[in-house]
């Protein structure tokens, strides 16, 4: 049977009073790239670490390909990542760093080196000590240490957090083409750009706990879309709409009438004020951002709990 | 667990501590006997002080005497107390934790790197002592222990089998620097730690009404050698060591070792 590669069942992470992460369940399927999508001190960095094996739930459980990291390393065959900056021996070269960990990995790690230091763009500075690096090529080195372990499933914290414009952009370009290979990859970020960008599904996470999980599409269609109106008459488009059944929350503003509408209600509605005599110049849909339903469901208590 | 240990000692060789250590093992013989060549007296009150113009075999059995004081505590400690924190330091215990070594093995690999280095600094310690002091005062007979002479071929045998038995109450300093350089994950803490550690327990042994105690310090068992230098040789004291030696080591090897493979790996 083919299992999932990461399945997360009420963990819990405490350090004395705060809860780091709060019972907190995640499936994340063959193929997804998956956004854990919070705020700073939200559990992104303590869900990853439990989920690497590197600190012991409180309570619950991960299993990565059906096998807890908690018992054995081996649960991490196919599985590699790193949480906040990745680390290396200042004192190595990278690429001397790049064979201590392939060494550890064992197999035919130590063979993809050259291909992991050029698909990070690092084959020319692969001398030099690691105590040298720039933040953005140490996070390069930390992809090209992970992708040693021919990973199946990447697991990246934050990882053009910190970096440049260009950094970013670059940082970006590489998941989506590790992710279009085939990569089941889960991706932490505090940017929302970022996830709706590169993933399918999102979990967003705040104070430990998770307000909302599923597909991107999913949840702008939750949000439910509205409609950006001008008119030649805006005051008079205004009183159209309140008449229209269906529309809601018509409200005027310097760039025109903004409403919550169906597609078919939209459509009566330009019939409508057509025929009222109101010229239509622009109606243009204007679904939620993923930005503004993160800020909804991260500022607002009530979201928590649905 | 080869591989671990490989890499452990390739790290030793990139880090400044370990040439500092190694370096130190190396230069106090060669400055004693430098001291040695300029003056006449010697340290006649301690064993084999007053060789040390007859003999250059006395060399370094005399260091062996003063370096357990807190030279080898010390030069032990440097690289003992530092590795498991230094990796705690940069933050690389969660880039080596996540691959497919267990940790384990990765621990098993910093002891035997900590043994080797050890073994490694009392052998080039002992090795340059005899040379440096063979120049100095001659590869001349040693008188023993028990006033009898000994040929330079079985001197220096002595010496080799000295500096063997010397390694059990050292490799247990290893242990303690290795356990608190787990416990405090802090490299200067963890080598303080281990140097006060040794320097209390001779406290202990100065101490009065706790002679009872004495021959289960760990500053006792630094002696042991003394027996090969009898004759005919003594085997109490080393077999004394050989048993007592562990009972500070195997503990701190069993509490490190349960501590590093439970602790949370977080920061960094
Ligand atoms: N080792 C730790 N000891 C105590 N508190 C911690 C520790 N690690 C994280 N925390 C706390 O847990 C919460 C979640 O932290 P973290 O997982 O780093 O959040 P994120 O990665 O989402 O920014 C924060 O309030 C943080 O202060
Ligand atoms: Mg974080």
């Amino acid at each position: 049977m083919a299992q999932v590669p990461v399945e997360v069942r009420g963990l819990v992470k405490r350090y004395g009073d705060l809860v780091a992460v709060d019972h907190v369940d995640l499936t994340i399927e063959e193929g997804d790239v998956y956004g854990y999508l919070g705020p700073n001190g939200a559990g992104k960095t303590t869900s990853l670490r439990m989920m690497l094996g590197l600190i012991r739930p409180t309570a619950g459980s991960v299993r990565l390909f059906g096998r807890d990291p908690q018992l054995s390393v081996k649960a991490l065959e196919g599985v590699a990542g790193f949480v906040e900056a990745p680390r290396f021996y200042p004192y190595l070269s990278a690429r001397r760093n790049l064979e201590l960990v392939a060494a550890f990995d064992g197999g035919d790690a130590p063979s993809r080196i050259d291909d992991a230091l050029a698909t990070v763009e690092l084959t020319g500075r692969a001398g030099d000590k690691i105590g040298g690096y720039s933040h953005g090529m140490r996070q390069r080195l930390g992809i090209a240490g992970a992708l040693l372990r021919n990973p199946r499933l990447l697991l990246l914290d934050e990882p053009a957090t910190g970096l440049d414009p260009a950094g970013m952009r670059d940082m970006r370009a590489l998941i989506r083409r590790l992710a279009d290979g085939g990569m089941t990859v889960v991706l932490s970020s505090h940017i929302m750009a970022e996830v709706e960008e590169l993933c399918n599904k999102v979990a967003i996470v705040r104070s430990g706990r998770i307000a909302y999980e599923g597909a991107i599409s999913e949840l702008k269609r939750t949000a439910g879309s509205g409609y950006r109106l001008r008119t030649t008459d805006d005051d008079r488009a205004l009183a159209v709409c309140a008449a229209q059944p269906g529309v809601e929350d018509a409200r005027l503003a310097h760039d025109g009438i903004h409403m919550n509408a169906e597609e078919a209600v939209a459509a009566d509605l330009s019939i409508a004020l057509v025929e009222s005599g109101v010229g239509i110049v622009e109606m243009v849909r204007e679904s939620a951002t993923l930005e503004d339903l993160f800020f909804r469901l991260t500022e607002d208590e009530q979201a928590v709990a649905v | 667990m080869t591989t671990a240990y490989r890499w452990e000692l390739t790290k030793l060789r990139y880090q400044k501590r370990t040439y500092l250590g190694l370096g130190a093992a190396v230069l106090v013989p060669i400055i004693f006997a430098v001291a040695v060549s300029l003056r006449n007296g010697g340290p006649d009150d301690v064993a084999f002080g007053r060789y040390i113009h007859q003999t250059g075999f006395a060399i370094p059995l005399v260091l062996l005497l003063f370096g357990s004081i807190w030279m080898f505590p010390l030069i032990t400690a440097l690289v003992a107390g530092d590795i498991v924190a230094s990796e705690d330091h940069n933050g690389t215990l969660k880039t080596i934790l996540t691959r497919s070594l267990e940790r384990g093995q990765i621990y098993g690999g910093k002891l035997l790197a900590v043994f080797t280095y050890t073994v490694a600094a009392i052998f080039l310690n002992g090795l340059t002592a005899v040379i440096a002091g063979g120049i100095v005062s001659g590869f001349n007979p040693l008188t023993s222990l028990s006033g009898t002479v000994v040929q330079p071929g079985r001197a220096l045998l002595l010496i080799g089998g000295s500096l063997l038995v010397y390694l059990m109450p050292m490799l247990a300093i290893a242990c303690i620097g290795l356990l608190l350089s787990t416990v405090t994950r802090n490299s200067a803490a963890a080598v303080v730690g281990t140097l006060m550690f040794s320097l209390l327990v001779q406290l202990v042994a100065i101490l009065p009404g706790l002679g009872g105690a004495k021959p289960y310090l760990l500053s006792t068992q630094f002696d042991a050698w003394q027996g090969l230098l009898r004759e005919p040789v003594d085997w109490q004291p080393i077999a004394h060591a050989a048993w007592v030696s562990p009972l500070y080591a195997v503990p701190a090897l069993i509490a490190a070792y349960l501590v590093f493979l439970r602790r949370d790996v977080a920061g960094g």
